[in-house]
């Protein structure tokens, strides 16, 4: 069943922004979008071990800090190498102000 | 309707690699040839002189298996081409076999450079994945490994081969490290982290022969003795089989802003070619570094589908020490100021402008997470001709991705 994990407020975020977010041995990518929706992510690169929230971040797109591969945050899906493997999306949902990620 | 070209690639580095990817991107649907020299499948360079040695960590694949059978890219791997038969369109393979072409790529890299002094035959160079795994089977704790150039990648070497418990000189021609690609105030913080690591590294170091791989004689110094002596002081274009073909050179393979040689069938990309470089006043440059050189690649394999869009991709490359990466995109040479950011790092970033305020080039050093984000701005100013406002980029509290705004909508 999912859970809900609390993980902060929705305006804690800045439009076209994204902030890393860990839980338990686990660590994510929250972004916000332009037009207000919300995203989940893994937060580490498929290439090599690098926290995507140390990256920047313009349209959707994340670029890894370490080699420049790209991700479209709201899919996961990779755009440029070196990475070849999409990023794992998860659920995500606002109430009551704070962002709520779904974890299975 | 014509067949489609039949396209060769010689080399599986960065470049090779890339442009047969690009071409099956691009839905080019004839043959792809990829032929290389070594007889292990293409893989990532870069961690040769990092994790390979620090950890034994296999290099991660540039193209395995189900990826090379679904682009269908005929990898001929432990393959050394004999010569360039340009009238016949054929490449003459040593084994004897013959490939022909209707377009070809050079994507032959670059060959480390042996030190010219006597005995220099006996240091061992690092370019391939085996000379990586042979230098790491020399580094157990407590030996004493001596690295000639404080280069990138003697540097790289040093700080990897630390972690395994070996003690490291560096031993430096040139006044200070580092002199060729990194500004000074970036190789200084840089030779600090080295000092405080307790490498030991010799600047000004002429040396006058290497004994047996083991010992380095230094003039007017006592003799180095280690186990174990690399030499990383550059390397150079492999051109040979260009050359034999009879192809223009110029520091490299020359090609113009398509990537195309003096033979119109026969392209050259990556770290063996220099090209007019667009984003440098179409200056001609020859670039030694892993993520341009796929770019280029890409770049070729649209050239030679017929695509007309000269190379403008950023030069950009990073070099991991310790915990630490250097970072530099853009060419810092073409510049005359420099702005400063304080990022939080030992030195700041670096904005590098022309006398007209375009940014050319911006470096720093330090965890990436002081500073990517402003890299990865200044990377698309320098690739969109930007005249960023000085005092924006100095600014330590102001978020550059208003200037990429301000750019895109001018």
């Amino acid at each position: 069943m999912t859970q809900w994990i609390d993980a902060c407020a929705a305006d804690a975020i800045d439009k076209d922004d994204m902030i890393r977010f860990d839980h338990g041995d686990r660590t994510f990518v929250l972004f916000r979008s332009e037009d207000d929706r919300y995203f989940a992510t893994d937060g580490l690169c498929t290439h090599e071990e690098a926290h995507l929230a140390d990256g920047f971040v313009m349209d959707c797109v994340v670029e890894c800090p370490l080699h420049q591969a790209r991700f479209d945050l709201t899919t996961g899906k990779v755009l440029a190498e070196p990475a070849e493997e999409d990023l794992a999306t998860y659920p995500v949902r606002v109430e009551n102000g704070r962002v709520m990620l779904g974890l299975d | 309707m014509a067949e489609a070209p039949r396209i060769a690639i010689i080399g599986t580095g960065a470049a090779g690699v890339a442009a047969a990817k690009a071409l099956r991107k691009r839905g080019h649907d004839g043959a792809i040839v990829l032929i290389g020299a070594e007889s292990c499948p293409p893989y990532e360079r870069p961690p040769l002189s990092k994790a390979t040695i620090a950890e034994g960590a296999d290099p991660p694949t540039l193209l395995d298996e189900t990826k090379r059978t679904e682009l269908d890219i005929d990898l001929r791997l432990d393959t050394e081409i004999a010569a360039i038969d340009r009238d016949r369109q054929r490449l003459r393979l040593a084994a004897g076999d013959d490939i022909p072409y209707d377009r070809l790529l050079l994507a032959t890299g670059a060959i480390p450079r042996r030190l010219p002094v006597p005995g220099g035959e006996t240091c061992r160079l690092l370019r391939l994945r085996a000379d990586s795994e042979g230098i790491r089977a020399t580094l157990h704790d407590g030996a004493h490994v001596a690295i000639i150039g404080g280069g990138l990648i003697g540097l790289e070497l040093a700080a990897s081969a630390t972690r395994l418990g070996v003690r490291v000189t560096v031993i430096e021609a040139a006044p200070r490290i580092l002199g060729r690609a990194v500004p000074a105030p970036l190789a200084e913080a840089i030779e600090r982290r080295h000092l405080d690591a307790g490498i030991e590294i010799l600047t000004g170091a002429k040396i006058t022969h290497v004994e047996d791989g083991r010992v380095v004689h230094v003039d007017g110094r006592t003799p180095i003795e280690a186990e174990v002596v690399i030499a990383g002081i550059g390397i150079d274009p492999a051109t040979a089989l260009a050359e034999a073909a009879g192809l223009d050179l110029d520091n490299g393979i020359a090609t113009n802003a398509l990537h195309q040689t003096s033979d119109n069938a026969i392209f050259a990309a990556g770290d063996c070619a220099s090209i007019p470089h667009a984003l440098y006043d179409d200056a001609r440059i020859r670039l030694e570094c892993w993520t341009t050189a796929g770019d280029a690649g890409t770049s070729a394999a649209a050239a030679m589908l017929g695509d007309s869009e000269p190379f403008r991709a950023v030069p950009w490359f990073w070099s991991d020490q310790y915990d630490e990466t250097l970072q530099v995109a853009g060419l810092p040479d073409f510049a005359t100021e420099t702005i400063e950011r304080d990022v939080g790092t030992a030195a700041p970033m670096l904005f590098h402008l022309a006398r007209d305020g375009r940014l050319l080039a911006a470096s720093a050093f330090g965890p990436v997470s002081a500073y990517a984000k402003h890299m990865a701005v200044a990377e698309r100013l320098i690739g969109a001709n930007g005249h960023p406002d000085p005092s924006v980029l100095a600014d330590s509290q102001a978020n550059l991705k208003s200037l990429l705004r301000a750019a895109k909508s001018a």
